[in-house]
C-alpha cells in the first residue's frame, strides 16, 4: 500500500513540474510565436527530464510492491 | 464526412481489438470452475498453509485464486511478459524455437510445439525436463523426473518466502508424483524476481521473434526509400520515401545538428536506427492481434541495450573538455569539489542511461497494462463471465477506453522514439563540447 501512495506521490510531483513546463511554454509561444520550435523542442527535452524522476520513484515503488514472480 | 467515417472505421477496429484481447480470457472461467470442483481440499490447503508442507499433499495451489474473482493486475501483467510461444486465437499458438541450456545436462534444442502447449499457454507434456508454464520455459531440477516426453498436469503454485524475498514457485505433477519447477536464469541479481538458476534459456521468443519481423519490415521499407531516393534524384519524393523522408530530415535537422554540432554526420546512422527501431517496435507492439503485441520495448532488457549502446557511443566521443568539467569542475573550490560536485556528476554520468532506459520501458509498459485493465473492465463488470449484463456494461466502458488509450499510445509511440533520440544527441553532444572561447 505503501509503495502505491509513494507512486501517487511521484505522480503528483511529475505533474506539477509538466504542467509547470507546459504553462510557461505555451505562454513563451504566445508572446513569441516566431520562436515556437525552439520553445517546443526544449520544452519537450524538460518534460523528459521530469518525468524521468517521476518514473524512477514509480519504477521504485513497482519493485517494492510487485511480489517475486 | 470522411472524418465521421474514419472515426467509425477506429472504434469497429479498437472493438475487434477489445475482443482479441479479451478472447484470451474468455475460457478461462470454465477451467477455473472444473479445477476447483476437482479438487477443492488442496485449493484450500494451498491457501491457508504457506509453508512446503503444501507441496506435499497440496502441490501449491491452482493458478485461479477464487472463483469468480478476476485480477486485472496479473493478468495485464502476464500479457505484457515475454513467452516461448507466440498466442493467437483460442488454444491455437504459433511454436518457436527453443534453445535452452542447463549445465547439468547439456543443450535442448526443441520448438515450443513439443510442450503441447493449450490454455494460458500451459504445457501438458514435459521434454528432457522443461515444462511450459505460462507461454513460458520452466526447468524441474529434479534428477529422478523423467527424462523425454512424459504427460504433465496442469501446473500450480504457491508464494514462498526464501532469504526475505516472496517468491512465486510452480510445481507440476508428473506420474503422481509433484515436482518444483525452478525459473529461467536472469542476471538482474533477484530485482526483478529471478536469479541464477539451473538453466540457461536462448531461445527465439515472441519478442525477439517480433524484433527480428521488425528489422526485416524496416530493410524492406528503407531499401524501396533509398532506391526511389536515387531513381528520383532532384524531383520531387512520392509513396513510400514520402512517409520516411520527413522523419529522416527531422532527425537530421532539428535533433542532431542542433544537438551534437558540426560532428553531426557521424552519429546519424546510430540515431537514425535507433529511432526507427524503436518507432517500429512501439508500433508493431501497438497491434493487438498475431504479428504484433509483444511489448518489447516495454521489456527491461531491450531499453538497457538500447541506452547502454547510447552510453557507449557518448563515453567513445568524451574529449579531454568533458571529463575536466565532470571530475575537476574548474573555478569551483576544491572543498565543494570533492564533497559535493564531483560525486554528483559522477552520478548524474550513471543516470543519463539510465533515466534514458527507464523513460522508454516505463512509458510503453503503463500504456499497455492501462489499456489490459481496461481490457479487464470486462471481466471485473461481468464478474468473468457469469454475468451478461455486467459484460457488456463493461465493454460499453471498455471500448471507448481503450480507443482513447490506443490514441494517445499512438502519440506516446512517437514521442518515446523521438525522445529517446533526442537525448541521445544531446547526451553525445555534451560529451563532444568544445572549449568556447570565454570562460563560464
Amino acid at each position: 500500500m505503501y509503495a502505491a501512495i509513494g507512486a501517487g506521490l511521484a505522480a503528483i510531483g511529475a505533474g506539477i513540474g509538466v504542467g509547470t513546463i507546459g504553462g510557461k511554454a505555451v505562454e513563451g509561444i504566445a508572446r513569441q510565436p516566431e520562436a515556437m520550435s525552439d520553445i517546443r523542442a526544449n520544452m519537450i527535452l524538460t518534460a523528459a527530464l521530469v518525468e524521468g524522476a517521476a518514473l524512477v520513484a514509480m519504477v521504485l515503488s513497482f519493485f517494492v510492491a510487485a511480489p517475486g514472480q | 464526412m470522411i472524418g465521421i467515417r474514419k472515426s467509425w472505421i477506429a472504434l469497429i477496429f479498437t472493438g475487434l481489438a477489445t475482443v482479441a484481447f479479451a478472447q484470451h480470457e474468455d475460457h478461462q472461467h470454465p477451467q477455473q470452475t472444473t479445477e476447483n470442483h476437482e479438487q477443492p481440499s488442496s485449493a484450500e490447503n494451498g491457501q491457508a498453509t504457506d509453508h512446503p508442507e503444501a507441496a506435499s499433499h497440496g502441490c501449491g495451489h491452482s493458478m485461479e485464486e477464487k472463483e469468480g474473482e478476476f485480477n486485472a493486475g496479473e493478468t495485464a501483467v502476464h500479457h505484457i511478459a515475454d513467452a516461448n510461444a507466440i498466442h493467437i486465437v483460442g488454444d491455437i499458438y504459433l511454436p518457436l524455437p527453443c534453445f535452452l541450456y542447463a549445465p547439468a545436462q547439456g543443450w535442448t534444442i526443441t520448438s515450443t510445439s513439443a510442450f503441447h502447449p493449450h490454455h494460458h499457454g500451459n504445457g501438458t507434456v514435459a521434454k528432457d525436463g522443461y515444462v511450459l508454464v505460462h507461454g513460458s520455459v520452466q526447468r524441474v531440477q529434479d534428477p529422478s523426473f523423467p527424462k523425454g516426453p512424459v504427460q504433465v498436469s496442469e501446473p500450480t503454485h504457491e508464494e514462498k518466502t526464501i532469504n526475505g524475498k516472496k517468491k512465486d514457485i510452480y510445481y507440476v505433477v508428473a506420474e503422481g508424483k509433484c515436482y518444483e519447477l525452478d525459473k529461467k536464469t536472469t542476471f538482474d541479481g533477484g530485482l526483478m524476481g529471478g536469479g541464477v538458476t539451473s538453466f540457461y534459456d536462448y531461445s527465439i521468443t515472441r519478442n525477439v521473434f517480433t524484433m527480428l519481423l521488425t528489422c526485416l519490415l524496416l530493410f524492406f521499407v528503407f531499401r524501396r526509400a533509398a532506391n526511389a531516393a536515387t531513381r528520383t534524384h532532384g524531383h520531387a519524393p512520392k509513396g513510400l520515401q514520402n512517409f520516411v523522408e520527413p522523419f529522416y530530415t527531422f532527425i537530421r535537422d532539428d535533433v542532431a545538428r542542433p544537438s551534437i554540432g558540426p560532428k553531426y554526420e557521424k552519429y546519424m546512422p546510430f540515431l537514425l536506427s535507433a529511432f526507427f527501431f524503436i518507432l517500429g517496435l512501439n508500433l508493431v507492439g501497438q497491434i493487438p492481434f498475431f504479428p504484433g503485441s509483444a511489448n518489447v520495448t516495454g521489456n527491461i532488457s531491450v531499453t538497457i541495450v538500447l541506452a547502454m549502446l547510447t552510453f557507449i557511443l557518448m563515453l567513445a566521443s568524451t574529449k579531454k573538455y568533458f571529463w575536466e568539467h565532470t571530475l575537476w569542475m574548474p573555478g569551483v573550490p576544491a572543498a565543494l569539489k570533492i564533497l559535493i560536485l564531483t560525486p554528483v556528476e559522477i552520478l548524474g554520468l550513471f543516470l543519463k542511461p539510465f533515466t534514458l532506459l527507464l523513460r522508454l520501458f516505463a512509458n510503453i509498459t503503463a500504456g499497455h497494462i492501462v489499456i489490459m485493465c481496461f481490457v479487464g473492465l470486462i471481466f471485473i463488470f461481468g464478474k468473468a463471465g457469469t454475468s451478461v449484463g455486467g459484460s457488456i456494461a463493461g465493454a460499453a466502458a471498455a471500448i471507448p477506453l481503450s480507443l482513447f488509450m490506443m490514441t494517445l499510445e499512438l502519440l506516446v509511440a512517437f514521442l518515446q522514439a523521438f525522445i529517446f533520440v533526442m537525448l541521445s544527441a544531446t547526451y553525445i553532444g555534451m560529451a563532444l563540447e568544445e572549449p568556447h572561447g570565454d570562460h563560464h
